[in-house]
């Protein structure tokens, strides 16, 4: 019998960003086709797994490995992953005078500039209520719901086949969380694709159906439970005691 | 050069130098056109549909025809300002002189283009524009320096009128040579609900220029808008200034500078408000490229405010493509260069002036350069 590969394969992973180790053997299985949480304190390394993931600097690989669809990524460059299918979406995207938000989403969908949206790109740009901001340069002067809007609908309009969210929850309004994480979770569910989200907070939970959650803390990936069940765990016990409960699971790895 | 009446009849070497600097020589598109070369002007023209709209002929003519126009010279800049201001009182050339007269809409855009020709000449010109109440127009003037003079002068006064509920779109392209010394002296006074709307765009190498346009927001809610592209190479020196002095009660003024330096280049960005109303505001905005290490930008942001309620703000900053913005876009299956670009692209982004094509070739040629040279 073949063995199915694996979506994300992470081995002894150590990572360090201007000589400071912030990965220190970080170990992550996902099977893929579906979207994982993971939660973990300020701090504990999910924003430099994600970019070491998707390869930004200066979060350096010093040693271990990164494998996507059975592939080694470990040396490859940002536009490499990306054209592999990884695509990230920035808790702090930067903002690029000049280059308007139209011009990065037909990037991302791979039309030149004097190109047309099509009726179903149009469609979506207004369901993420960002029509009007098509000729804004990217996110100078947007509010921290509009950054992320643009953030994911770029995302979406890649057609990755790995997401990585960073606090996609974070500094947006209710409306437009609901609205970022039920188009995640529908692209998901019509191109059979996975998402890596790092969250605080349970607020998404409602909306993406996510089976697996685990924590990081102080580099080390706990648990593999159901994410409500680590939520609850984390909010009622805090993150020191909820990775030292004896009931760990390790199903899904 | 005697005066032609058409613009076929002007040789083809000055139509060449006019067309670079954004010359329709068609016409078709203008709704008035000047040539000065050297020490004359040897063509003036509005064209048929603009005629009883605007009127666009030589200084010195306009001196003779209109009595009046004498309360409009050296009205706005000091005759003894500096030697180059006092050079210009004592002889001058011409220069052009453009009225939009009173509610004229003018579609297409009045264009004028200012040449040397002979090397070692000072050219001395003084301009005049008045866009009366309630008009609405936009010029483009070049000046350039044709090849075959490479050393030369040129001292050019403006005093820009902008009047009651007026709109008034200037864009000036500046194309010299790398041995060219350039002093402008501009001015110009915006009354109630006027708007100004002043575009600098220097691309070509030059030996030195020295600029600090000044506009008077003296009208109630009159408003200034100065947007320059400074592209500094092969040493050229540039000071670039524009100063905007908030006089009236809800003036407002903007200030976006945008410059890249390379080649042992030099630029100053200058920009200064004035807030002298309790009821004024402006922002600046100035950012700098440095695309090598003999080059140099410094950014000078001054705000004074004299008022309690006056609000001035500005952000400048020098250096580097930020690393950050091209991995973003690399995430965006992007290679780096094709990122260097755009971010280039963006940086130089002159879409808001509407300039002339032949104007944005050269800048799309320059921000390939530049992404190269990065």
């Amino acid at each position: 019998m073949v063995r199915k590969m694996n979506m994300l394969e992470i081995k002894d992973l150590k990572v360090k960003v201007e000589n400071k180790l912030v990965l220190d053997g970080i170990n992550l299985s996902l099977k893929g086709k579906e979207s994982y949480i993971m939660f973990g304190p300020n701090g504990s390394g999910k924003t430099s797994l994600i970019s070491a993931i998707m390869g930004i600097p200066p979060y350096e690989v010093i040693s271990g490995k990164i494998m996507f669809m059975g592939e080694d990524i470990t040396e490859k460059s940002v536009e490499e992953r990306s054209k592999l299918g990884i695509s990230v979406s920035f808790q702090h995207p930067p903002e690029i005078t000049g280059v308007k938000l139209s011009d990065l989403l037909k990037l991302c969908l791979g039309k030149e500039s004097e190109d047309e949206f099509s009726e179903e790109d149009r469609k979506l740009i207004e369901a993420f209520k960002l029509t009007d901001f098509l000729d804004r340069d990217i996110n100078v002067g947007f509010s921290g719901g509009e950054r992320k809007r643009a953030e994911v609908l770029q995302m979406i309009f890649l057609k990755p086949k790995l997401l990585l969210l960073d606090e996609p929850d974070s500094g947006v309004d209710v409306e437009s969380l609901k609205l970022i994480a039920s188009e995640i979770q529908r692209y998901i569910e019509n191109t059979g694709s996975s998402a890596l989200i790092i969250t605080h907070k349970g607020d998404i939970l409602e909306y993406i159906k996510a089976k697996y959650a685990c924590v990081l803390f102080k580099s080390i990936i706990y648990c593999f439970a159901d994410p409500k069940h680590i939520y609850e765990n984390i909010k009622r016990r805090g993150y020191e005691e909820c990775v030292n409960c004896q009931d760990r699971v390790t199903e899904g790895w | 050069m005697v005066k032609k009446n058409e613009l076929t009849s002007v040789p083809h070497k000055i139509l060449e130098e006019a067309y670079k600097v954004g010359i329709d020589l068609s016409e078709e598109n203008r709704s008035g056109t000047l040539l000065h070369v050297d020490q004359n002007t040897i063509y003036s023209k509005v064209n048929e549909f603009f005629k009883g709209k605007i009127e666009i002929m030589d200084t010195k003519e306009a001196l003779q025809k209109y009595p009046w126009l004498s309360d409009y010279r050296w009205k706005l800049i000091d005759k003894e300002k500096d030697k180059f201001a006092k050079k210009v009182a004592e002889d001058f050339s011409g220069g052009y002189f453009m009225r939009i007269l009173p509610n004229a809409e003018v579609t297409f855009p009045l264009q004028s283009c200012l040449m040397i020709m002979k090397r070692d000449l000072e050219q001395r010109v003084h301009n005049i524009i008045i866009a009366e109440e309630g008009s609405k127009a936009h010029i483009i003037t070049g000046c350039v320096q044709h090849s075959a003079a490479d050393k030369a002068t040129h001292l050019g006064v403006s005093e820009i009128y902008v009047k009651k509920g007026a709109m008034l779109n200037f864009t000036m392209i500046h194309n010299w040579s790398e041995e060219t010394l350039v002093r402008p002296r501009s001015a110009t006074l915006i009354e109630d609900k006027g708007t100004f709307v002043s575009n600098y765009i220097c691309l070509k190498p030059v030996k030195d220029v020295q600029m600090y346009p000044v506009a008077l927001c003296n009208g109630e809610d009159s408003k200034v808008s100065f947007n320059s592209i400074l592209y500094g190479h092969k040493n050229s020196s540039l000071d670039i200034g524009s100063k905007a002095v908030l006089n009236g009660k809800g003036s407002k003024a903007e200030m976006i500078t945008r410059t890249i330096a390379r080649e042992g280049a030099s630029i100053f960005a200058r920009g200064r408000m004035e807030g002298n109303n309790s009821e004024c505001k402006g922002h600046l905005e100035c950012r700098g490229l440095i695309v090598d290490e003999e080059s140099f930008i410094q950014a000078v942001p001054e705000l004074i405010a004299r008022k309690r309620g006056a609000e001035l703000t500005h952000e400048a900053a020098v250096g580097k493509i930020s690393e950050k913005e091209i991995v973003y876009l690399m995430t965006r299956k992007l290679s780096r260069d094709q990122a260097v670009s755009i971010i280039i692209r963006g940086f130089m982004d002159v879409g808001i002036m509407g300039l002339p094509e032949s104007i944005n070739e050269e800048v799309n040629r320059i921000v390939d350069l530049v992404a190269e040279a990065s």
